[in-house]
């Protein structure tokens, strides 16, 4: 491993860490922080398969909003404890991931990103209907995250902001180290040989598509864990968290902040939603805004802003 | 036993008849070159056996077992390796990274997250041979991209070699190459040859290597076999003269 990139990573760990006691200084809040670690995680986990596989998703909020909605599901109708709760949701969302990513893995490129969307559309308008269970347009209400008993501890992630971010943080790095593993193992680099060339990849004697299915469902998955904690974050999901436009934004935070460069997309989400969270206080157009970084910073760095930084083989 | 027993392939494009019943043995050990003018279907019938397409008509047999319906992936497994025209490598990796890859698919652990440090050691080994036999120890760690064209050709074939294949299809393995990089390259597949005992085919344009390496050589044209022989037999084969050779020699 290289210097640069172990200090990058000494970074990245000491900011989230310390997070939340410098960020009221700068005027901001906690909650602002535990958003940035939670849409980072949704876009790291995209960029599983964008950045490390080579295949572009336009549907993951389907997952992202499954796991949300998997989470409040369980914890208003069946009383589960946030964990449990979250668990059922990333069990719905990896479920929903296999069936699906079976469908559309013989897609490939522009195709593939279509269906993506017209298959995570469909949740949306499920979401959309369905009043009685999901609460339709309007969301589902009536539920809130709940305080995590350890028997001999309680972590009050319902009542204590902080405390919320540190779980959060938690399971962020549980499924960061994950994905990390799995990016420098054998599996992790059968994926990054597939998008630098598929035909080479088969005629080393690999199944291009069981292997693009397994790398759609792995990202899916992680990226679900993110819905789930979005939805114990607001203590509230509405379809909006299942919507294209919401998988768009996360495409948008990982090639922002550079898709071959790890850390690229939450550092692309951090941007993202500091962004959306200064300017939607001023104006209501603040997506213009971000659309026009997101052009100027694919015009002068083609890499993404961390891409610079990771010039090279970026396995 | 025969290795690879083409028979009687057609291979039909709309109304293009790419390539017309042509048959083909190879026996192992053997080092069979295929010839012919551009456009005479050499590529195309590389690509019959080596499953990127089905043939129209005819069947295409390893170890006297019908392949003809199994995909590239499933013919790899079954002991086939080809390099193509075009190197196809991963130019954005290094050296050792492109080999890794291979030799990791080869043993079968591509789909493990964790390796036994056993299992690694052998990775490696089997790396540190590859590296030697391509002559490329002294660039494990450039970018293939960057590397020269005869260097990423090694490269490539080495990749082929991870797989232990039984029978390797170069397409072409000096195009686009000057003397000297032609020269390395045609030794190296000598002494996969000889060294190694592997049965090779291979589709070349420079004449020199092909009657330098070749047991056999198989002449096609507009798709037809026109002759097969020993060099010294196609050399003085007066069809393969008018048709090909005679083009040349001007």
């Amino acid at each position: 491993m290289n210097p640069r990139a172990r200090a990058l990573d000494a970074l990245v760990i000491v900011t989230l860490v310390t997070f939340p006691f410098w960020l009221a200084a700068i005027g901001s809040y906690t909650e602002l922080a535990t958003r940035v670690v939670v849409m980072g995680l949704a876009a790291m986990s995209l960029n599983f398969l964008l950045g490390y596989t080579g295949v572009l998703s336009f549907g993951h909020a389907a997952y992202f909003g499954l796991g949300g909605y998997g989470t409040a599901m369980a914890i208003k109708f069946f009383g589960f404890g946030s964990v449990p709760a979250m668990l059922f949701g990333m069990l719905v969302a990896t479920v929903a991931a296999i069936v699906i990513g079976a469908l559309i893995v013989r897609r490939r490129g522009v195709y593939f990103a279509m269906v993506t969307i017209a298959f995570g559309q469909v949740f949306y308008f499920i979401a959309f209907r369905w009043n009685q269970v999901t609460g339709g347009d309007d969301g589902l209400t009536g539920w809130s995250r709940q305080p995590i008993d350890f028997g001999v501890y309680k972590l009050d992630i319902a009542g204590n902001d902080k405390a919320f971010y540190y779980f959060v943080l938690c399971v962020f790095a549980l499924c960061v180290a994950a994905m990390a593993r799995l990016i420098h193992s054998p599996l992790g680099r059968s994926l990054v040989a597939i998008r630098e060339n598929e035909r080479r990849v088969r005629f080393l004697g690999l199944n291009i598509e069981s292997r693009i299915w397994l790398s759609f469902v792995i990202s899916c998955f992680f990226v679900s864990v993110a819905g789930g904690l979005y939805a114990l974050l607001n203590n509230f999901i509405d379809p909006r968290a299942l919507r294209f436009d919401l998988s768009g934004n996360f495409v948008i935070m990982a090639v922002m902040g550079g898709m071959r460069s790890f850390w690229g997309p939450l550092f692309g989400a951090a941007i993202f939603v500091a962004l959306q969270d200064y300017v939607s206080s001023h104006t209501e157009n603040w997506m213009f805004l971000i659309g026009l970084v997101f052009v100027l910073v694919v015009r002068f760095f083609p890499r993404g802003l961390l891409g610079v930084l990771t010039r090279g083989s970026a396995a | 036993m025969t290795l690879l027993r083409v028979e009687k392939v057609t291979k039909r494009f709309g109304s293009l008849t790419a390539i017309e019943n042509v048959s083909l043995t190879i026996e192992p050990g053997e080092l069979r070159a295929i010839i012919g003018p551009n456009g005479a279907g050499k590529t195309t019938f590389f690509n019959l056996i080596s499953g990127l397409f089905p043939p129209s008509e005819g069947r295409v047999r390893l170890d006297d077992q019908d392949v003809t319906a199994l995909s590239p992936e499933e013919r790899v497994r079954r002991g086939m390796a080809r390099t193509f025209q075009i190197t196809e490598i991963f130019p954005e990796l290094s050296v050792i990274e492109n080999l890794r890859v291979a030799v990791e698919m080869a043993e079968g652990h591509s789909l493990s997250a964790w390796l036994s440090p056993a299992s690694k050691r052998a990775v490696n080994n089997r790396l540190d041979q590859l590296l030697t036999t391509g002559n490329l120890t002294g660039k494990t760690d450039v970018r293939v991209g960057a590397l020269s064209h005869g260097d990423q050709r090694a490269a490539e074939i080495m990749m082929a070699l991870a797989l232990k294949p039984r029978l390797l299809l170069l397409d072409e393995p000096t195009a686009g190459m000057g003397d000297q990089e032609t020269y390395n390259v045609a030794q190296l597949v000598r002494r996969l040859h000889r060294r190694e005992g592997l049965t090779i085919m291979l589709i070349e344009h420079d004449m020199r290597v092909v009657f330098n390496l070749a047991d056999r050589i198989m002449v096609l044209g507009e798709g037809r076999v026109l002759a097969e022989g020993t060099p010294q037999e196609i050399a003085a084969n007066e069809d393969v003269q008018r048709a090909y050779l005679g083009e040349v020699a001007k």
